[in-house]
């Protein structure tokens, strides 16, 4: 076993990605990333690593310095957060259907305006449609293990694709907790030799990227993307399956806590899912059976998987940490789409009442009391109560 | 036509020079028009030609290739001719 340590989020990760030794790092610092970014230049100008730093001049640069780092054949890290990722956006789409495995942390904040640099989850929830990977973190420990199986996921043959590793600004990556590291060696036998496909710097053959693509096979190459996109749930579980074995920690596509005979059960990622769970427990002492379920997988969205883990209960909230003004929450819209696909439970009951709470927005406390309050919501409506509002804001002052 | 199940992910072109299969001349408006007697062989039009539409043959400026040339018209600018006349002059597609 490596060493325990205690130390942030940040950290960790930028430990996981000195481990991983890549050939080029190119970066933007950003508030609550630019630790990351910082600790992992102090890696090159110690030796400790073999990359190549490359200081843009914005992330829009970085994450296109990144693209064409990745097309030349090397493996590739970057990092980010909020205004960062919005400021890369259209070349995320350039990076994930160029199928360049480019790894990045982000470290979750808010959207401009009002300016707040506190975390919420509205930036990676913006990068939804982006092609991109999105693992999501709760703590420390699970941001380290992220990134780690990260490379192993984006740069598997049978996907190439660019992994966002999300976890909560200043909650998690500023916070000291306690995690255990692998060993360095182990990480590099973990994830191997970086092995590149069609590099523009093998010079012996020539290639092309970036092609003009009109009406006649634009469409096509979005059909393979999505194909392709469909093979990341296999990588990733064969992936924790490894993990596992090297770590004894356990990932899958999502988490389920007492879920299994759970009547009620809330859906919620990343760090909230820890002060959640504290509430499930003291429901369940109560001999209030509740449960929950905090997704991992955010891109590609494990439908069926989450549909047959939700589908027996009676009533269902889903946490967002990111709006959509005048629509549900990003994460209510793919539960209730997956569980919209539901055909019959056996237990009797059609399918789970479905409500939405929109929560800690620019890293407004999520306090344990928040989370009772949607319990006893729950509770209610399990017992035959009515949904009086679908979607509706929790924390904030009426 | 391809269908996606054959394409290369990521659209990368694995054949070098490809792009001399995709002519683009049929842009043009106007088409430029060599004046061999006026020429004196500057190649100052094949250095200036944005693509590679003027044809040399053996170092001596020989014409267009109008399969690719889209008729900027910056060679006609370019183009110092002999004794103030030019060897290259842009004229209107059609005419």
């Amino acid at each position: 076993m490596g060493k325990i340590a205690a130390v942030t989020g940040n950290e960790a990760v930028a430990n996981a990605l000195r481990q991983a030794n890549p050939d080029v790092c190119s970066l933007y610092p950003i508030t609550p990333q630019t630790d990351i970014v910082q600790r992992f230049a102090s890696y090159v100008s110690n030796g400790q690593v073999d990359t190549e730093l490359i200081n843009a001049e914005s992330e829009h640069s970085s994450m296109s310095a990144a693209i064409g780092a990745s097309a030349a054949g090397g493996r590739v890290v970057t990092a980010t957060s909020s205004q960062g990722l919005a400021l890369m956006w259209e070349m995320l789409h350039i990076a994930s259907a160029t199928n360049l495995p480019i790894i990045m942390p982000l470290v979750n904040r808010a959207l401009s305006a009002p300016l707040n640099i506190h975390g919420d989850h509205s930036d990676g929830m913006g990068a939804r449609d982006t092609g991109w990977i999105q693992l999501w973190s709760e703590n420390a420990q699970e941001a380290y293990d992220n990134t780690v199986q990260a490379f192993r996921i984006g740069e598997h043959k049978d996907l190439r694709l660019p992994v966002m590793v999300c976890m909560d600004g200043f909650i998690i990556s500023h916070s000291i907790e306690r995690i255990e590291y692998l060993e360095d060696k182990q990480v590099k036998d973990f994830i191997g030799e970086f092995v590149n496909v069609n590099p523009l710097l093998d010079l012996e053959h020539p290639k092309s990227y970036g092609p003009l693509i009109l009406t006649d096979l634009y469409m096509e190459f979005k059909r393979l993307q999505h194909e392709i996109m469909g093979r990341v749930k296999k990588v990733v579980l064969d992936v924790a399956e490894d993990f596992y074995k090297l770590s004894g920690r356990r990932y899958g596509l999502f988490e389920s806590y007492r879920l299994e005979d759970a009547e009620i059960g809330m859906v919620v990622m990343n760090s909230a899912a820890g002060t959640s769970k504290d509430v499930v427990d003291a429901f369940r002492d109560k001999g209030i059976k509740a449960g929950l379920l905090k997704p991992r997988l955010f891109r590609p969205f494990p439908y069926t998987e989450i549909a047959d883990a939700l589908k027996h209960l009676k009533a269902v909230c889903v946490m967002d940490r990111a709006d959509s003004y005048g629509g549900y929450g990003p994460m209510f819209m793919e539960i209730s789409s997956a569980l919209y696909q539901v055909t019959g439970n056996g237990s009797g009951v059609a399918k789970p009442k479905l409500i939405n709470k929109i929560y800690g927005l620019g890293g407004r406390d999520y306090m344990p009391e928040q989370a009772e309050q949607v319990f006893t919501e729950l509770d209610a409506i399990a017992k035959g109560a009515p949904v009086k509002l679908v979607k509706d804001y929790i924390g904030v002052r009426e | 036509m391809k269908k996606w199940k054959e394409l290369v992910p990521g659209a990368v072109v694995l054949e070098a020079g490809s792009s001399e299969k995709f002519k683009t001349g049929s842009w043009r408006s106007f088409r430029p028009r060599w004046i061999e007697e006026n020429c004196i062989q500057c190649l100052f039009c094949w250095l200036y030609c944005p693509d590679m539409a003027v044809k040399v043959v053996e170092g001596k400026m020989t014409g267009f290739d109008y399969d690719f040339c889209k008729g900027c018209g910056v060679c006609a600018r370019e183009c110092p001719g002999k004794k103030g006349q030019k060897a290259i002059v842009m004229e209107p597609e059609g005419k």
